[in-house]
């Protein structure tokens, strides 16, 4: 027979082993890693100087575009034609209101992190799209009304991937909701629909949106461009966002639909207070992937004639006076949709964390 | 004694899971007041039986009354009963993205009215029953087992129940936290709360209940008071059933 006696605990052993340490274990470790860590210091130092050279060092910034002499980047082409690329063709007197809806909109997503009270943050949800949409559009409280036509540029995108996101969230959770009912024609619709957009291409949608959607109405009803646009965008986001909400409702135990119903709630309060919370959670990291893909589509709204901050490159690159400045243009672009992508992506990662209760 | 007494009645209840028939006959009345444990092998549909109870499963023929009301299959009468009908699962089935003091407040705000305050005051007075009060602001995956369980059966205990339901609650947790979780089902059947227990704790079933029930097959198999049931058991199937189970 043995007792043995109680141990206390130890201190755990010290990982940090200094960079010596680090390098060898993990750049180093084994001839094979040693040769690709090599070819991958090699290959950005052949990339990377001419890079930053092109883009910075031998950039032009300022200056009239007969005075360039440098080989790098033209940035006085961004620079002459940054504010088309923003506001597309919205009067120049009036860009004050773009940019507080802008401000506004930081504020708007700050408001929603940090309020805990659940009926303010939903009255602030109520409220801030008519202040944005009082803002742009204008017509009201003596501001000028500025016509959908006029609207383009990085504004139009925004604007477009946010009325998607926003309003197909709801309507994707009401088909994913409907596509699990147990009430057959309910279901049917839903999937029916699901199915339909999900099979066709966004283009299609948006030629179908501007084109055959007017059919329906009788002349008299002239149907706004962008909001025909908006409508397609949103209902072919919402069939995306049902089927990944779709995959967290799977993902939630029938033990916790049981438990609220044994408690008493009845469907809906179930469905809001106990399943979709934990559902949406799971789908996060699907949404703002969806959310992502949306945000990047919304440059097909060019083929139905709205200019977005894309289109408004390829335009201004065709101005007789700046022909040639294609690269500057298109880098640009293509910086300013890696930047909102990235952000979404961050964005999402913290509200991961920020509900997170395993831990 | 009349229908009215009953506090539960189940009159030859039937339910098929297609074709397979799950529940034959089902006839059991439960006094107000009574505490009754159902045993048996596993399949021999003592879950589904309660679980039939508040309506988590449906049964296609037979007639359940709950406190004087027939229950129907019928959203209103459903709520209705479901109010009155506490239950506890193998799993816990808390709501992992809700603290402690959350789980226990949601059904007495949504379902029974009850202004916040009240219904918080009650969730830590049950909290403190179950001897759990200072883990409310937890979230479930941060307890044991053991302490996820009592937290259930406070959850149950805050809207008040005429009946509590318990379906295997002590069969997923490790050995050790199996008598804290005993210990307050213990403390509850002294209130005279009506209890309907499904477990294999028999130590439990001889301290507590008041009848035990043995299902096999989907019927009811053998009942009698605790002492009659495991000293003198009268058909074949209990006999080899209390063998297996006590034999080690």
């Amino acid at each position: 027979m043995a007792v043995y006696t109680f141990k206390e605990a130890k201190a755990a052993p010290s990982t940090s082993k200094g960079v010596l340490f680090w390098l060898r274990e993990n750049l180093f470790s084994d001839i094979k890693n040693s040769v690709l860590t090599l070819l991958g210091i090699y290959i950005v130092y052949i990339m990377l100087p001419p890079l930053l050279d092109w883009m910075i060092f031998d950039a032009t910034w300022s200056g009239t575009k007969e005075e360039i002499v440098k080989s790098g980047a033209r940035w006085i082409f961004i620079v002459e034609k940054f504010d088309q690329f923003i506001y597309g063709f919205y009067p120049e007197a009036e860009h004050w209101r773009p940019n507080l809806v802008a401000f506004i909109s930081i504020a708007f997503l700050f408001s929603m992190k940090l309020i805990p009270n659940i009926k303010v943050k939903i009255g602030i949800m109520l409220i801030y799209p008519i202040i944005c949409f009082v803002l742009i559009s204008g017509g009201w409280f003596g501001l000028e009304e500025v016509p959908t036509e006029k609207w383009g540029g990085l504004m139009l995108t925004i604007l477009v991937a946010a009325v998607g996101i926003i309003a197909s969230f709801p309507i994707g959770i009401v088909l994913a909701l409907g596509r699990q009912s147990d009430m057959p024609i309910l279901k049917t619709l839903c999937v029916g629909f699901i199915e339909f957009v999900r099979g066709v291409p966004l283009i299609t949608i948006l030629f179908m949106a501007s084109v055959v959607l007017p059919l329906f109405f009788s002349d008299g009803i002239d149907f706004d461009k962008l909001l025909r646009a908006l409508i397609g965008i949103t209902l072919f986001q919402a069939a995306y966002i049902a089927e990944v909400i779709r995959g967290g409702l799977q993902a939630i135990p029938k033990g916790q639909y049981e438990a609220g119903e044994s408690l008493g709630l009845s469907y809906w309060q179930g469905m809001i207070l106990i399943i979709l919370p934990q559902a949406l959670k799971i789908s996060i990291p699907n949404l703002v992937g969806s959310f992502i893909s949306l945000f990047k589509d919304t440059t097909l709204v060019l083929i139905i004639g709205l200019f977005d901050v894309l289109a408004m490159v390829t335009l201004t690159t065709s101005d007789s006076n700046w022909l040639g400045f294609e690269i500057e243009g298109y880098v640009f672009v293509t910086m300013i949709y890696w930047v909102f992508c990235f952000s979404m992506s961050q964005y999402s990662k913290s509200v991961e964390r920020k509900y997170n209760t395993e831990h | 004694m009349s229908e009215q007494e009953f506090m539960i009645t189940m009159k030859n209840v039937n339910k098929w899971y297609g074709d397979f028939h799950v529940l034959k006959d089902i006839n059991l009345n439960i006094k107000k007041g009574e505490k009754v444990v159902i045993c048996g092998p596993s399949g021999s549909g003592k879950s589904t039986t309660i679980r039939c109870l508040n309506h988590l499963e449906k049964f296609q023929q037979g007639q359940i009354n709950i406190n004087g009301t027939e229950l129907i299959d019928d959203v209103k009468v459903v709520r209705e009963i479901r109010s009155q009908v506490g239950m506890v699962f193998q799993h816990f089935n808390l709501f992992p993205h809700l603290s402690v003091l959350e789980n226990l407040v949601l059904a007495p705000i949504w379902v029974h009215n009850k202004p916040r305050a009240e219904a918080l005051k009650t969730a830590m007075y049950y909290l403190e029953r179950v001897k759990i009060a200072d883990q409310a602001h937890k979230y479930p995956n941060q307890l044991s087992g053991g302490q996820q369980q009592r937290v259930a059966i406070a959850r149950c205990l805050c809207i008040n129940p005429e009946i509590m339901l318990f379906d295997e609650p002590t069969s997923a947790l490790d050995p050790e936290m199996v008598s804290e979780v005993l210990d307050v089902m213990v403390e509850l059947a002294d209130e005279g709360i009506t209890m309907i227990c499904v477990t294999h704790e028999m130590g439990f079933a001889k301290k507590v209940a008041d009848r035990v029930i043995f299902m096999d097959a989907g019927q009811v198999i053998e009942e009698n008071e605790p002492h009659e049931f495991f000293d003198n058991p009268q058909s074949d199937r209990l006999k080899l059933f209390l063998d297996q189970i006590l034999s080690h």
